[in-house]
């Protein structure tokens, strides 16, 4: 067993006792909750039958045999919902191709993966988990819910609509342009990229024609009908002209945000979110007008140059013209403080803490059309909970509990009495892995001090 | 609001006044009003600062006004000494994706000589955005950039200067305030540049590496203190002047401290004892695993400049929490911390950073000691900075209250005495589109 393999059998056993056995019904008493969508509720509770919220509000009683949390001093919001992540996946990219429409993250979704965990602890029930930038088209995304030791198909959001990815800029660009012994591919200009999702849609339209033709003729009751081949890589562009599969393209410059909007239009279709888009506020009135989301970082910039324009005011600006805005991590450590970053909107460009925690639940869940399921704390919706110890706007904010479908899956009280005997469990096996070694011949030790096992 | 916006644009215009109007000896500040928490001792109410000549001539309640000064009405606010961010790259790099614009570092991997003021970009579009949220003066370190993590070697000096300044010369604080090394690493994963994946190495390889450079680390700490000894003697003139041991020859006799880059536990064990053992004047810089070795660094009485506390767990099984709670451990051990954001564009994350780890264990007055006084007294210069005292150079900000978090503005900040204009690139570029009409077909 290798020592990685050895540290993550030791965090499985360790994590695994977290949130079996929650009761069919609890009750949240005497907090304070942030519902978003609802206002606020000072002394109020909420009650979780089955996994979904049904009752909320100052008059809510305690069914016989519910659990109850005590929470006061506690304050309770939605789940956090990030739109951009690429967590829990064994891979991001399939940059060989510059239209990579038939890949997708489902097939290499990693329900281990430890950052599921470590977002949870930082009040993130939500991912979108989507493929990477290195082509003008990319991979399929998969929604999941930070259910913490399910499987792969266990972390599905069930019936979230399927989307995929697109990148312009600078990523596509180069990302196998400038490497010395990479093979280079098209597009290597702003030029080529839309080039490239303008002629993937000319495609798809043909392909389309193909199949609605061959429907036409097979309900004519034609003879001898051969139906047209599946092609894995246009369908889900066919998808996205017949509106049942929603774009999330990656863009940062103005211009080039601007010639997507109307490609999609010449093509009838509509981005549903527009990712990072830095330079948004350069163009807000013109996605507004499309109906994009915008789904952006509170303050990175600098970093490339489509990112010298960036300002830490785009999130309230688009807003403020009428874009609906989210604000995402795109990385497993800025997910785990989306409350300090959805503050940053409130600091440079003045939105409400309301509108700023909204941009971090319920309208990224718009954004992703699963809003019916989660992003505020409504009576239907899934009880997905982040309990904090003061205002998730404050920097000194620490989650102190977050549920999903009504269970507790991070508590840190919990977490902290479990890492003495985590502790003691991975330095009993690693012994007990030592002494295994002294028996064996020196040759075949995998462990010794002059190596030579990790290769 | 209106009132407000007058009183910016009166301040604005004084500001302009001051830097364009002959810069006197006896220019002279009073700001009135505030909470002024000096760090050493409780806050003032409603106290007074005087600055005269740069410096803070005055401190307390009920003072003179002296006849002359331009005075400050900060009613409710609060003052703070100006944020040190202890470790950084400002200066050095404009875009990080583009080369040309980027000087953090040189060839070869024993570059002492190198000192960072040398390329520091007075203009850089980057300072007045780290200026705006507080952050009055940094350290600038040559050397490897945060995200691929530090190399391996001797970059160069780190140098300290004032975020305000026509020339590097009117910013420079102190052009050789540390010797960076960034110590070897023993990762068995690799990135590649040429396929842009992490590859494995064999462990062997990588432990003779290691042990190669931590070789060579101490032949170059011989030949210095070899060369010091000769020119102790007078002896000078019978060797070549050579630079990278004249500048090393300061640390090892222990006048200019070293700033070592380690991050995991062993390595930072080991670089204390190379330190003890050479004498050195360690200062860690980076320490993400520095809470595994808290003992030992509070037992040889080594500073850390923690690099963000923003980051994840170095290992798999780690606590979620451990870098985030990485400074409250130390300090409950006995431990001086400062952050530092060892980053550029942003420098001006610094106060979240402390604030982050306030919520995980660190005291919320420690918190801000981390990005004021801490870095001052761990680099040697809290004669000079850090804390609101009679003498010190006048680096404050006025804000509407706790600086380190985020919902807190910065009203105003002062820098060498003198008020400086909060404006910067993002300021304007969110004032030039908030004000754009409506499309035109």
């Amino acid at each position: 067993m290798s020592k990685k393999a050895l540290a993550t059998l030791v965090v499985f056993l360790g994590f695994s006792g977290v949130g079996v056995g929650a009761a069919d019904e609890m009750v949240i008493r005497n907090t304070t909750i942030l519902t978003i969508t609802k206002g606020t509720f000072t002394n109020g509770s909420i009650l979780i039958r089955d996994g979904k919220i049904a009752e909320v509000g100052t008059s809510v009683s305690v069914p016989f045999g519910a659990d109850v949390l005590e929470a006061k001093d506690l304050i309770v919001m939605p789940g956090i919902v990030d739109a951009h992540s690429h967590i829990a996946s064994e891979s991001t990219n399939e940059g060989t191709v510059a239209v990579s429409s038939m890949v997708g993250i489902r097939d290499v979704l990693d329900p281990d993966d430890i950052n599921i965990y470590r977002e949870l602890a930082g009040g993130v029930t939500t991912s979108n988990i989507l493929h990477g930038s290195a082509n003008p088209i990319g991979g399929l995304n998969t929604i999941i819910k930070h259910r913490w030791g399910a499987d792969a198909d266990g972390l599905l959001l069930e019936g979230a609509p399927p989307g995929i990815k697109f990148a312009l800029g600078e990523n596509p660009k180069r990302s196998r342009g400038n490497r010395r012994g990479v093979p280079r591919r098209y597009p290597m200009t702003r030029m080529g990229v839309m080039d490239v999702v303008r002629q993937a849609f000319n495609d798809a339209r043909e392909y389309q024609r193909d199949w609605k033709d061959y429907e036409k003729r097979k309900v004519r009751g034609e003879n001898g009908l051969v139906e047209p081949r599946r092609d894995l890589k246009l369908e889900p562009l066919v998808e996205v002209l017949e509106g049942k599969r929603l774009v999330h393209a990656h863009c940062y410059r103005a211009d080039e945000i601007l010639q997507l909007l109307r490609l999609a239009e010449e093509n009838g279709f509509k981005i549903a979110t527009l990712q990072h888009v830095l330079e948004g506020y350069k163009v807000a009135d013109e996605i507004a007008a499309h109906g994009a989301g915008a789904s952006t970082f509170s303050d990175w910039w600098a970093y490339k140059v489509e990112a010298f324009d960036a300002i830490p005011y785009n999130a309230a600006l688009m807003s403020q013209r009428g874009v609906l805005v989210s604000i995402n991590s795109d990385s497993s450590e800025e997910a785990r403080h989306l409350n300090q970053e959805a503050a940053k909107a409130v600091k440079w460009g003045g939105v409400t803490g309301e509108e700023a925690l909204a941009m971090i639940t319920i309208n990224p869940a718009k954004q992703l059309h699963i809003d019916d399921r989660v992003g505020s704390i409504e009576v239907g919706k899934d009880a997905d909970l982040a309990i904090f110890d003061r205002h998730p706007l404050s920097v000194y904010a620490v989650v102190q509990k977050t549920i999903v479908d009504g269970k507790v899956l991070f508590d840190i009280e919990k977490d902290r009495a479990m890492r003495e005997a985590r502790q003691k469990e991975k330095e009993a096996l690693i012994r007990k892995l030592e002494r295994e070694q002294e028996k064996r011949p020196r040759k075949q030790r995998r462990f010794n001090s002059s190596g030579g096992g990790d290769t | 609001m209106i009132k407000q916006l007058l009183f910016q644009g009166l301040f604005f215009f004084s500001a302009v006044l001051t830097l364009f109007g002959s810069t006197q000896e006896d220019e002279v500040y009073v700001i009135q009003g505030a909470r002024i928490h000096t760090l050493v001792g409780p806050a003032i109410e409603n106290g007074t600062i005087v600055i005269k000549d740069g410096r803070i001539s005055d401190v307390g309640k009920n003072l003179l006004v002296p006849p002359g000064g331009q005075v400050i009405d900060a009613d409710g606010l609060d003052i703070y000494p100006g944020l040190f961010d202890s470790v950084t790259q400002l200066g050095l790099t404009e875009v990080g994706a583009v080369a040309a614009t980027v000087d953090t570092t040189e060839l070869g991997q024993f570059n002492p000589q190198l000192k960072a003021i040398t390329a520091v970009h007075p203009a850089s579009e980057l300072i007045p955005v780290a200026r705006a949220n507080g952050i009055t003066h940094v350290v600038a370190a040559p050397g490897g950039s945060g995200r691929r993590g530090p190399s391996f070697g001797i970059p160069g000096q780190a140098s300290l200067y004032h975020l305000s300044g026509w020339t590097v010369e009117e910013m420079v604080i102190a052009p050789a305030i540390g010797m960076m090394v960034e110590w070897p690493t023993r990762d068995t994963t690799v990135f590649d540049p040429t396929t842009f994946r992490r590859r494995k190495r064999p462990f062997r390889e990588v432990k003779k590496e290691y042990e190669e450079r931590i070789q060579e680390l101490k032949d170059w700490l011989l030949a210095a203190r070899h060369y010091a000894q000769v020119q102790e003697k007078g002896e000078a003139s019978r060797i070549e002047q050579d630079d990278k041991l004249d500048a090393l020859a300061r640390v090892v006799s222990g006048e200019l401290p070293v700033l070592i880059r380690a991050d995991d536990a062993d390595a930072i064990r080991e670089a204390v004892h190379l330190a003890t053992e050479h004498g050195l004047r360690m200062i860690l810089a980076g320490g993400v695993e520095a809470y595994k070795v808290k003992e030992l660094l509070a037992e040889k009485e080594i500073p850390v400049i923690l690099g963000p506390t923003q980051t994840l767990p170095s290992e798999e099984d780690a606590p979620y929490d451990s870098n985030y709670s990485n400074a409250g451990e130390l300090h409950a051990a006995g431990v001086k911390v400062a952050f530092a954001t060892f980053g550029a564009s942003n420098s001006r994350t610094l106060p979240f950073e402390a604030g982050h780890a306030v919520g995980y264990g660190l005291p919320k007055e420690e918190g801000l000691r981390a990005i004021t006084v801490n870095p001052a007294e761990i680099l040697g210069m809290d004669s000079e900075l850090g804390t609101i005292q009679e003498g010190k150079v006048a680096n404050l900000i006025v804000t509407n209250g706790d600086p380190l978090e985020i919902l807190t503005e910065v009203k105003h900040l002062f820098i060498k005495g003198k008020p400086v204009d909060l404006t910067n690139k993002h300021l304007e570029l969110y004032e030039r589109y908030r004000s754009r009409p409506l499309p035109t077909k």
